[in-house]
């Protein structure tokens, strides 16, 4: 009995320890390449230097793609904000038959639109539209990808903010843009924060959609340039690679901090509170 | 300030389920009305459609000389206190108060100046810059109140505002409340499902049941002179008794008892007829030792209701409830004879409705005439 206990007890261990190791091990590997004089696909000790990050702010294409990506991120956020805060106030306030099927099968569609099934015919859209090679076609198409999922969880938000709050304002003459504005815009600031935080992630990591969409390298962003950074003998260049990825990861980590602190991330709804 | 007209006043909601039932009732200038009525008798309604945040499926409501049907909320000058009270949570007290201000552009220092002016008035000074979610359910009611007021409206519209406070602080609103409307002298239609409340604000009280309503009084009236049985058991803290009876001459059977026939009812009660006896127990007098025209029953239950003891007797199989002065009350189980005052008593006929020749109680019911009690 006491064999078997223990036993099991080190398969527990072995399996935690496994599951473990396969999340930490990229995260090691971040933290530790960038500062190691000859990074490998490995995890080691570093030999310490900061020259990794000399290249790379030596290197003007670097520096000017995150200045794209943060375009993007801002730009798609600014448009699913406001588009979305609008769409999700109207579906959650008036009453249209099929209303829920409208927005599963727009959330289902969603990923395609993104995805790589629909890459062709948006190609061929953005071509149509003239908007190859710009940064707006990029942001037109990723906030499409993100708006269905971005409608779904502000309408959460939107459906439990108490209707008399919005009939006290109306009662005293306040029109529907208006309420929006004073009383259901800020209370659902903290999903607006969430929403706002989702989307930048979303826009900072996506590498399939510019990459397509973007023709010169001048316009493109991190996640785009990345791919890019090989050495003279064909090989991918790990210590500019490394050193950028941390570079990278970086604003995301230090926003999702920001807004957590500023209004907590929270998601209603689920219970009655 | 102004009065308010609705005529033949329908709200049909999609089914077919009419929330407010061809209503016409006229609600005076600076009158303090309740709606009052068990849950789901349309009562808020109304008031809903009165404010504008329904529409009218029928009929017309103006208020002063305005025809208001077809407007806006905005437009109809009226400020409604919600249930919930409603203020913004993410807007200061002061803020809060100045909101219709705002709306109607006025400029940032004189709302501001308003809005100090109005707390003061509901001694909320000191408290300007706090949230609502930082104040006591009565000081939230009052900048609720404030904000109404401050919205300066023809007509005050209040949703059950006190039933989000406790018993002991109730009180205290209710009697801030009334002589807050006395200084205005607005308008004021007030909801509410507690009797109580109605009879002690209310200058005149409809009584609402199934999108209808079944009388409109004075607190007075509708106490002492219920339209119609339904009236007669919602009204009162301890309900009416209302006994099945027969009519006999000059008397009324109930249980194998005699009492003398309701003086409003005599001449107008037939022989034999089948009635309901109604009777309030405050008004009944109990006795430990027989007496003439006096309704015999067993004691069962006593209630304590502090300075009075609620006494059921039970008289054949129908109970009776008497209230008598505390130290006077009887022991359980034993006997005890009511007698009535016949001009405190009332009778209804077999449809509900009350039998009364002094005023004809259909006609009370539908127009609202007030008669003198």
């Amino acid at each position: 009995m006491e064999v078997r206990k223990f036993f099991a007890l080190v398969g527990k261990t072995i399996f935690i320890a496994l599951v473990l190791a396969f999340f930490a091990i990229p995260v090691l590997w971040l933290v530790f390449a960038p500062f190691d004089k000859h990074p490998r696909l490995s995890v080691k000790l570093p030999e310490f230097t900061l020259d990794n990050f000399v290249a790379l702010f030596n290197n003007p294409t670097a520096l000017s793609s995150l200045g794209n990506s943060v375009i993007l991120a801002l730009g798609t956020m600014v448009l699913v904000l406001v588009l979305g805060s609008l769409a999700s106030y109207s579906l959650s306030r008036v009453k249209i038959p099929g209303r829920e099927i409208l927005l599963y099968s727009l959330l289902l569609l969603s990923s395609i639109i993104t995805g790589t099934a629909a890459m062709v015919p948006t190609f061929l859209m953005m071509v149509k539209l003239h908007l190859i090679d710009s940064q707006l076609g990029v942001v037109l198409v990723l906030g499409a990808g993100i708006m269905p999922t971005v409608i779904f969880i502000l309408k959460d938000f939107m459906d439990s903010t108490p209707r008399s709050y919005e009939e006290s304002a109306r009662i005293y003459g306040a029109k529907p843009l208006r309420i929006l504005w004073d009383v259901v815009i800020p209370l659902a600031r903290p999903g607006l924060a969430t929403i706002a935080v989702w989307a930048v992630v979303q826009v900072w990591g996506n590498f399939l959609i510019p990459y397509i969409l973007l023709r010169s390298p001048g316009k493109s962003p991190a996640a785009v340039v990345m791919y890019t950074f090989y050495t003279e003998g064909g090989q991918p260049n790990l210590a500019l690679i490394s050193a950028f990825s941390l570079v990278f990861s970086f604003p995301v980590i230090a926003m999702y901090f920001f807004v957590n602190r500023r209004y907590g991330f929270r998601f209603h709804g689920g219970i009655k509170s | 300030m102004a009065s308010i007209t609705t005529t033949n006043l329908i709200k049909e909601y999609p089914g077919g389920v009419r929330g407010v039932d061809d209503l016409t009732v006229q609600i005076n200038d600076g009158e303090f009305f309740a709606l009052l009525g068990p849950s789901g008798c349309g009562k808020t309604t109304l008031l809903r459609t009165i404010a504008g945040l329904e529409r009218s499926t029928g009929g017309t409501i103006s208020i002063g000389d305005r025809d208001v049907t077809e407007l806006d909320p905005g437009s109809r000058h009226v400020a409604m206190v919600f249930q919930d009270y409603a203020l913004f949570p993410h807007m200061s007290v002061e803020e809060n108060i100045a909101y219709p201000l705002k709306i109607q552009r006025v400029n940032k220092d004189s709302r501001l100046a308003k809005a100090a002016e109005v707390a003061k008035a509901l001694t909320l000074d000191g408290l300007l810059k706090r949230r609502p979610g930082q104040l006591s359910g009565g000081q939230q009611q009052r900048v609720a109140l404030g904000r109404a007021v401050a919205s300066n409206p023809e007509v005050f519209l209040f949703d059950e505002p006190l039933s989000n406070l406790d018993a002991r602080l109730r009180l205290d609103a209710r009697t801030f409340l009334k002589r807050l409307q006395q200084e205005l002298g607005v308008t004021t239609v007030f909801v509410t499902h507690d009797q109580a409340e109605a009879l002690a604000l209310a200058d005149r009280i409809a009584i609402m049941r199934a999108g209808r309503i079944q009388q409109i009084g004075s607190p007075r009236e509708v106490f002492h002179r219920p339209a119609n049985i339904f009236v007669a058991s919602f009204i009162g803290s301890v309900p009416m008794n209302l006994m099945q009876a027969r009519v006999e001459g000059e008397n009324v059977i109930v249980g194998l008892d005699s009492v003398p026939l309701p003086t409003s009812a005599r001449g107008l009660a037939l022989g034999g007829q089948d009635v309901t006896w109604g009777a309030r127990p405050e008004y009944l007098s109990l006795h430990s030792e027989e007496h003439p025209n006096a309704i015999r029953g067993t004691v069962t239950v006593l209630e304590n209701l502090g300075a009075s003891v609620l006494v059921s007797l039970a008289v054949g199989s129908q109970l009776l409830q008497v209230v008598v002065d505390e130290g006077l009350e009887p022991e359980p189980g034993t006997l005890g004879w009511v007698t009535v005052d016949p001009r405190r008593t009332l009778l209804f006929d077999s449809e509900g409705t009350r039998i009364d020749s002094l005023a004809d109680a259909a006609e009370l019911t539908l127009t609202g005439t007030t008669s003198a009690w």
